[in-house]
């Protein structure tokens, strides 16, 4: 069947379209990671560099953030598996004819918003807490406790829900003929249906993992003395950010996509396995045979070549130094900056000629002679008004002067919302008397 | 052998809700019977099994295997193995542990169960394959899995629901015929079921018939085949012809019925002696193959049947007549090919012989839709 050459057009456009839709920002966020300007930006492309990845380590607050991130996921995928098994098992095994209302009830946490979740968990064991006359330091007050349990009352209905997809396929008969065999209940489950169900555990808890890992809704109420990463995010977005957070972006993409490539290598493997004739555990458990197991395995391939490509780039990170290009940029803006400091003395010139001519004009003038200064040593390309916005350029003019007193590598400082912050401020004004 | 261990079912009935799946069986399968239930889609032979096995409690009656009775004792600890009518392997475990199954729930040691596994293994020709996993055998070998499996559990009693419903023909004789042997080799008591009336016939000491949760008929398949018991046997087992009418004569013995295709005059069926009077409704019932073109003088026995053909049907080793009588019933006439040329116009008048003692009398009563 032939197609109309058009509509190969408009699908490729649509695709493009679609695909810049769907993964254009994390390029773009990816991108900044890379980029030496301490606002995350994309272009101007300035100077490559690998130091908001060591930013990003020495973050303690990102680096609890991950930690307590991982210790609520872990707990919380503990918990939800174990409650989605058992309201599986009950829903698809126990109760044939109240089904459809425990279903309702159980799916119920899902539908309802995260908020609510995160205040009614904080409620309730305030109220318990209370209850048993604990003091406020009991475990029950601990976010760490109060985040475990306000997302696995909603996580764990999400396991449910993998755990009756996979039970809705398992057959009845197999657990009558194991009981037929002699086996008791127990037995019958631990070694017939528990086996069967061990993929969607799997599946589960990554699913649990993922959605604690990213819950923003519920925790924000439950986390008390542990912010989790997301929360120290958001707080990090209202205090000023750095592209030290793509970078993070960075590492937590690449580690997904590592996990998506691994899983469907795995997958084709034993896909191939099968239809080789061969037992697939004979193929899954055997050892690390790279071109064998290339073989016609396009996952796996790429899954190599990424593995190099990563291992690469550390390694070039660990070698490369992005000073000789700073100084260079550096000097770069500095020309520009001199040239625009001129350009605006020769306008302000102009204008006071005008001003002579006109008489004084109140509204355009405060506004405008403050700007120049603060605002020159910004890169050449970028727009005047974001600049207003940018007190990070304000750091690197302040580094131009005092460049061992690596501002850049401050956290804390340059970024949109530095307006907001005092630190950043005071820099600004005391650029501003120093000049 | 012979000494095996029987099963008798007491008046057992099974209700669900209000729906009778099992009404008022009574019967009685003697230790190294090969036993086989035989009836339609749905009549209630997988729920006769349940209840030997114990995965169905009768509503009423008792399940007795080898005199004790089975009341309240859990499908695990009865001395039967079914073979599940969809086989129920393990799809998660080597061929060897499935096989061996029964003994890891009772501590078997590893070694023990390789070296039970590698004999039962042997005995389905299957030997060395133990590795496989179950997706990697044929139809035929996941049948002979399944029956390894049941019989390393030692049952008394083995059930087999259609365990051959999904295979081939071919593959189907060949078990059949493997099934048996191995009956006879363990000599335990196979309780069979099945929907396939050759399949009954051919490996069954006894046949039960089965029609809407009721037990027809039960004897050997000669008895079956020959005598049947009700007009539903002797239309659900092999091909018949039906001739209904009135009675118009009866003696001990024969009884003569009015039909649309002349009075035929056929033996009683055994299970009807006695019951049969002038003027009731009654068929006759007369097989394919002993319908014959009449031909010569009538005999003493003979009846001759008048009928318009229908159709002709040539295939293979026989060659099939299709007739309508007066009432628009339909008759099939098959005459072993011997070479000998046939045409008949559609349409015209037959006249058909059939011996009084190849035709069966029965009550009037309901028949298999088939
Ligand atoms: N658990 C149950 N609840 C309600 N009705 C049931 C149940 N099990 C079986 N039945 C009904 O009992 C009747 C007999 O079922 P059974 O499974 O014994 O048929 P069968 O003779 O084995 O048929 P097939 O040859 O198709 O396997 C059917 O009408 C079925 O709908
Ligand atoms: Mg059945």
């Amino acid at each position: 069947m032939r197609q109309n050459p058009l509509i190969k057009v408009f699908l490729a456009i649509y695709l493009v379209i679609f695909f810049s839709y769907l993964l254009g920002p994390l390029v773009i966020m990816g991108i900044t990671a890379f980029n030496s300007p301490s606002f995350p930006k994309a272009a101007p492309w300035e100077c490559l560099t690998f130091e908001w990845f060591s930013v990003l380590a020495n973050d303690h607050r990102i680096m609890t953030g991950i930690r307590n991130s991982f210790i609520v996921g872990i707990g919380t995928v503990i918990l939800s598996v174990i409650i989605g098994l058992a309201g599986a098992l009950v829903l698809t095994q126990i109760w044939p004819k109240l089904r459809a209302t425990y279903y309702t009830i159980v799916i119920a946490p899902i539908l309802i918003p995260g908020v609510v979740l995160g205040i009614s968990t904080l409620v309730f064991w305030g109220r318990m807490n209370a209850f048993l006359g604990l003091s406020d330091e009991s475990f029950l007050q601990n976010g760490i406790f109060l985040t475990i349990i306000g997302q696995t009352t909603f996580i764990s209905s999400y396991c449910m829900l993998v755990f009756v997809a996979r039970l809705q396929r398992f057959d009845q008969g197999l657990t009558e003929a194991a009981l037929d065999l002699g086996a008791t209940h127990v037995q019958a489950f631990r070694k017939v249906m528990l086996p069967f169900l061990y993929p969607a555990m799997g599946s589960a808890a990554v699913l649990a993992f993922l959605a604690s890992f990213e819950n923003y809704n519920t925790t924000t109420f439950t986390f008390g003395k542990y912010p989790t990463l997301t929360i120290e995010l958001a707080q990090k977005v209202r205090y000023g950010i750095n592209p030290s957070i793509s970078a993070l972006a960075v590492i937590i993409v690449t580690i997904t996509i590592l996990g998506a490539l691994f899983y469907e290598m795995r997958k084709r493997r034993e896909a191939m396995a099968i239809a080789n004739g061969a037992p697939a555990s004979a193929v899954s458990g055997g050892g690390f045979k790279l071109p064998k197991m290339l073989a016609g395995n396009p996952a796996a391939i790429i899954l190599a070549l990424v593995l190099i490509g990563g291992i690469g780039t550390v390694l070039f990170a660990q070698a490369y130094n992005p000073q000789a290009c700073k100084v260079e940029v550096r000097e770069e803006k500095r020309k520009a900056t001199d040239k625009r400091i001129q350009e605006l003395q020769e306008k302000a010139k102009q204008r006071s000629l005008q001003e002579k001519l006109k008489g004084p004009d109140i509204f355009n003038q405060p506004a405008q002679s403050p700007v120049p200064p603060a605002q020159a040593p910004s890169n050449p390309g970028s727009g005047t008004f974001g600049d207003v916005f940018n007190p990070g350029n304000l750091d690197e003019g302040d580094a131009k002067k005092t460049p061992d007193k690596g501002s850049s590598l401050n956290p804390g400082s340059g970024t949109f919302g530095g307006v907001f912050n005092p630190k950043n401020l005071n820099e600004s004004s005391g650029k501003g008397t120093s000049q | 052998m012979s000494t095996g261990v029987g099963v008798d079912l007491d008046d057992v009935w099974v209700k669900f809700g209000d729906f009778v799946a099992v009404r008022e069986a009574n019967v009685s399968i003697k230790g190294g019977e090969f036993f086989s239930f035989l009836g339609p889609s749905g009549c209630g032979k997988t729920t006769i099994l349940r209840t030997v096995s114990g995965f169905q409690e009768p509503s009423q009656g008792e399940v007795r295997i080898g005199g004790t009775n089975m009341v309240g004792i859990g499908p695990n600890l009865r001395p039967t193995a079914l073979i599940f009518q969809n086989l129920a392997l393990f799809p998660l475990m080597p061929i060897w542990e499935n096989i061996t199954f029964s003994m890891e729930v009772r501590g078997a040691s590893k070694g023990e169960r390789r070296k039970r596994a590698d004999e039962l293994l042997e005995l389905i020709a299957l030997q060395g394959q133990g590795d496989k996993m179950v997706n990697e055998l044929s139809g035929g070998q996941k049948q002979r899995v399944a029956i390894a499996r049941a019989l390393c559990a030692e049952p008394d009693v083995l059930l087999l629901d259609e365990p051959l419903s999904a295979l081939d023909l071919k593959l189907r004789q060949h078990m059949r015929t493997e099934l048996r042997a191995i009956q006879k080799q363990v000599g335990i008591t196979f309780i069979y079921i099945t929907h396939d009336q050759g399949e009954a016939l051919t490996m069954s000491d006894n046949v039960a018939v089965m029609s809407a949760g009721v037990i027809d008929q039960i004897a050997d398949g000669r008895t079956i085949y020959d005598d049947p018991a009700s007009p539903f046997v002797a239309s659900f087992v092999g091909e018949n012809n039906v001739f209904s009418g009135k009675i118009k004569t009866i003696t001990k013995d024969y009884a003569v019925v009015d039909t649309p295709a002349g009075d035929l005059r056929a033996k009683i069926g055994t299970a009807a002696r006695g019951k049969l009077q002038k003027g009731n409704d009654a068929m006759a019932f007369v097989r394919p193959e002993a319908l014959a073109i009449a031909a010569g003088r009538k005999g003493k026995d003979e009846n001759r049947l008048t009928a318009s053909i229908k159709t002709e049907e040539f295939e293979g080793q026989s060659y099939n007549i299709f007739l309508n009588q007066a009432d628009g019933a339909e008759i099939k006439m098959s005459l072993v090919n011997q070479g000998q040329a046939y045409e008949h116009a559609p349409g015209s008048q037959m006249t058909l012989s059939c011996n009084a003692d190849q035709a069966v009398v029965l009550p009037a009563g309901a028949l298999a839709s088939e």
